[in-house]
């Protein structure tokens, strides 16, 4: 029987934090193991920027609040056959997705750069500007989940969620026994 | 004159009403903060609104917090925090009201009267707004004026109507034209028509005055108890519980005080059968619960009105009047010793969630109307904490009648497990739309062929909180164990478009809410929303399986009926019409979602940044 070939899984973090991705360390020394099944293509842990081959799994952490989040995004469910939301933002928008609320306004958007750089109390912006320089990918009118962009085909959840949680979904996916999260692990109260 | 539409400001400019004139009204209702809602329907009537001043006030009066008040006054939609017109006129935007020609009429009134519906004229004459079924579904359009109503609109009669109030015609006027009526009920009558289709053995034929409470009071409480198991009555509110079952509850056990609510608030649309009681048969109403406020040892009785059916309250005044100076409510009724009875009646103010129990209870200590956790029940602990029945208007016609012909003859009627008649409101497209009064077990088909409904397409059975059925179905029967139904028939023909209809009843609900659960509150805004992409032919076929999974969650987590029975359109329809879904159903293209539309999400940033997007305006060139 030839040696089946390492699964490839892709990351990415959109409007996140970057705690999930911190969150997968927390597999501790599991993650010895789980190497030897897996290898990484595009991803931040490894700083490549471009798909090189067709993936297994894409793991996504945090919502869409840019173009470019979108363009990442729609680029990782071309390239991948699993596309995992990680975590609470990219799940439901999370924190950054506060700014929704900004809703009963003329211009919200508007309203919600120009509180965060010119007149919000604790402000200290020298250029009284909003900032707007050509390379910086424009905002989207509200956060969105991933979910609303492209189809998702399994959310982790938790903020972050737990190594355990991040470690069994990953194991039981690899052996092709995902069943689904037992309570346990989701349990948050 | 036509009117310029374009200038109408959403509010108007209003001192707040003076002090010690609302002080006054405070004093009228003893400042007792369980008559809230009294309160703030007269400070509303006189004043058209409450301002922030006027809610300061009644909280001195009544010793609450100011934000207490506040939370009774925003949860109402009669109530109003911003000034109202002097006339403000609601017009019922209800699926049938739609299908009916309430467009043009929304277009007569916009036009006539120079503002745009949920506007407020500048001079602070009219407002014109939105609301759920006013109970009149068998002659929409319809549309409250004030306190009073006018059916069966069309565009001339919107012209007419919005050109004699701008003329300074009162609306009272305008509902009851001519030579001024000479009774409450002729008032009623000429304001609404009852359109009694068919009149049946127990309400709405013949009946003989206070049969009933003679022999009531011929025989011990636990007799008339008893009497109630025997005849199988269940309610008729929609909920069906044995009436009996419940009275005997509410007798037992130690109290101060048991309490007698009927529950008048009629929320459901498409049901408007308590209307026609409370018009045609008050006496009788009245009759039932001064049997079941003996049988229970109630001194106190409490009418919950619904706002909409304000224009029926002088005609209960009336009524209540009469049986007082009759001997038939008071003290000593029909001169038997320690048997005294008195009811008041309680106003609502157009929320559909205080047709609930808990609900109306907390409406009638003059809380914001939210349902109460269960247990306890209202029998163990309802208003103020008293041991309290809760019926339905029809309910108690029905124990009335009871007691006076007997448990066997009413458990004849119908079917096992459905005894008596039921009354059927019927609308929508049909023939003859009204009230039908007709023994328990009829099928749909046989339902239709006595309304004159035989094309039907669809029929929704108990509103939208109910069942909608397709032809396949219409054999099966009204009864409480097949097509439960607190009494709306709406009938809906090959014509209609079935998810607008969902739609429209998802909003309903999502309107209605009272907001405690989220699930309730936020679960049907997402069904709404779901409903919205079917209908626009962007929906994955994924997305079947995500409105059962919804739905289900909103089910099992939320507290009142409200939200139990809510995701009952989307579900009922998916079981009944299938096809319809799947039909607006296509696959995504490579995972991406049709429904994301990346050109609207960037165009504000694009606007504000005063530049396009490198990466999805292709025709970029620098
Ligand atoms: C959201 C909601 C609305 C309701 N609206 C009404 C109503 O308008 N009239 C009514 O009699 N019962 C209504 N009910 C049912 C009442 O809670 C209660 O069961 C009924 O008044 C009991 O009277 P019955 O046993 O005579 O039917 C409603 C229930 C829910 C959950
Ligand atoms: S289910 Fe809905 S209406 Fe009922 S209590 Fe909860 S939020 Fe309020
Ligand atoms: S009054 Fe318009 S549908 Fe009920």
């Amino acid at each position: 029987m030839p040696e089946l070939r390492k699964a490839r899984i892709a990351t990415a973090s959109l409007a996140g934090c970057f705690g999930c991705h911190m969150a997968i360390l927390d597999i501790d020394e599991r993650l010895i193991g789980l190497m030897g099944l897996v290898e990484f293509d595009r991803s931040p842990v490894n700083d490549i920027k471009k798909f090189t081959k067709r993936c297994d799994i894409g793991i996504i952490e945090g919502g869409c609040c840019n173009e470019e989040n979108v363009h990442v995004l729609q680029d990782f469910r071309r390239n991948c056959d699993v596309l995992i939301a990680l975590g609470q933002c990219a799940i439901m928008g999370g924190l950054p997705a506060m700014r929704n609320a900004v809703m009963h306004s003329e211009n919200p958007l508007l309203e919600c750069l120009e509180e965060a750089y010119i007149s919000g109390r604790f402000i200290r912006n020298t250029t009284h500007q909003i900032p707007n320089d050509p390379a910086l990918p424009l905002v989207l009118d509200k956060v969105y989940p991933l979910s609303e962009v492209v189809k998702i085909d399994y959310n982790i959840p938790g903020c972050a969620p737990t190594g355990d949680v991040i470690y069994s979904t990953l194991a039981s996916l690899l052996a092709g026994k995902f069943r689904g999260f037992e309570r346990e692990l989701i349990k948050f109260d | 004159m036509d009117v310029q539409t374009s200038q109408a400001p959403e509010t108007v400019e209003a001192a707040p009403p003076p002090k010690a004139e609302i002080l006054e009204i405070c004093a009228e209702y003893g400042n007792d903060r369980h008559r809230m809602m009294d309160i703030l329907h007269t400070v509303q009537n006189r004043y058209r609104w409450i301002a922030p001043e006027t809610m300061e006030a009644i909280a001195e009066a009544t010793d609450l917090s100011r934000i207490q008040v506040e939370g009774v006054a925003s949860f109402y939609s009669f109530f109003s925090l911003k000034p109202k017109g002097r006339v403000t006129i609601r017009l019922c935007d209800d699926i049938i009201d739609r299908f009916h020609g309430l467009d043009a009429v929304v277009a007569e009134f916009e036009r006539a009267l120079g503002i745009k519906m949920g506007q407020t004229s500048r001079d602070g004459a009219f407002s014109l707004e939105f609301t759920p079924c006013i109970g009149m579904s068998d002659q929409a359009p319809a549309a409250m004026i004030n306190d009073v109503v006018i059916t069966k609109l069309t565009r001339e009669k919107a012209r007419d109507v919005a050109n004699a109030l701008r003329a300074g015609e009162t609306p009272e006027k305008i509902a009851v034209p001519g030579f001024s009526p000479s009774s409450a009920h002729e008032r009623a009558n000429r304001m609404v028509n009852s359109n009694i289709r068919h009149a049946g053995e127990v309400l709405l034929g013949p009946v003989p005055q206070n049969a009933g409470l003679t022999k009531a009071v011929s025989i011990t409480p636990t007799q008339i108890i008893t009497t109630m198991e025997e005849s199988g009555l269940r309610g008729c509110g929609g909920a069906g519980f044995v009436t009996g079952r419940k009275w005997r509850f509410a007798a037992g056990g130690e109290a101060e005080r048991r309490f007698v609510i009927c529950n008048a608030d009629e929320g459901e649309p498409g049901t408007f059968k308590d209307r026609v009681l409370l018009t045609e048969r008050p006496h009788l109403l009245i009759e039932g619960m001064t049997v079941a406020a003996r049988a229970v040892g109630a001194r106190e009785g409490i009418i919950y009105l619904r706002g909409e059916y304000e224009y029926l309250r002088p005609l209960l005044e009336e009524v209540l009047d009469e049986r007082r100076a009759a001997g038939l409510l008071g003290t000593e009724i029909m001169g038997v010793r320690n048997f005294h009875f008195d009811i008041r009646i309680q106003l609502g103010a157009g929320a559909y969630v205080c047709g609930e129990e808990g609900a109306l209870i907390s409406s009638c200590e003059g809380l914001p109307g939210e349902p109460k956790t269960r247990p306890p029940f209202p029998v163990q602990r309802g208003y103020l904490g008293y041991p309290t029945v809760v019926n339905n208007v029809e309910t108690f016609c029905h124990a009335a009648r009871i007691l006076d012909k007997g448990a066997k003859w009413f458990f004849d009627m119908g079917k096992e497990g459905s005894h008596g008649t039921k009354l059927f409101s019927v609308s929508g497209d049909c023939l003859n739309p009204g009230i039908y009064e007709l023994p328990y077990g009829h099928s749909i088909w046989e339902l239709l062929s006595i309304v004159g409904g035989e094309d039907a397409a669809a029929v929704q059975v108990g509103g939208p909180s109910g069942t909608m059925i397709g032809r396949d179905s219409f054999s099966r029967k009204l009864t409480f164990d097949d097509l439960a139904t607190g009494g709306a028939i709406i009938i809906f023909n090959g014509s209609r478009n079935i998810l607008e209809i969902v739609e429209y009843y998802m909003s309903f609900f999502v309107h209605e809410s009272c907001g405690y659960c989220t699930p309730c509150r936020v679960g049907n805004v997402f069904l709404q929303k779901a409903i919205a992409k079917f209908r626009k032919g962007l929906a994955n076929p994924e997305d079947i399986e995500y409105l059962r999974d919804l739905s289900s969650t909103i089910i099992e987590t939320s507290r009142c009926g409200l939200g139990i029975t809510s995701p009952n359109p989307v579900l009922t329809t998916l079981k009944s019409f299938p096809l319809i879904y799947s039909t607006m159903t296509k696959p995504t293209k490579d995972g991406i979602r049709d429904t994301f539309d990346i050109q609207a999400a960037i165009d504000g940033a694009r606007k504000i940044a005063k530049r396009r997007s490198y990466i999805f305006d292709k025709d970029f060139s620098q």
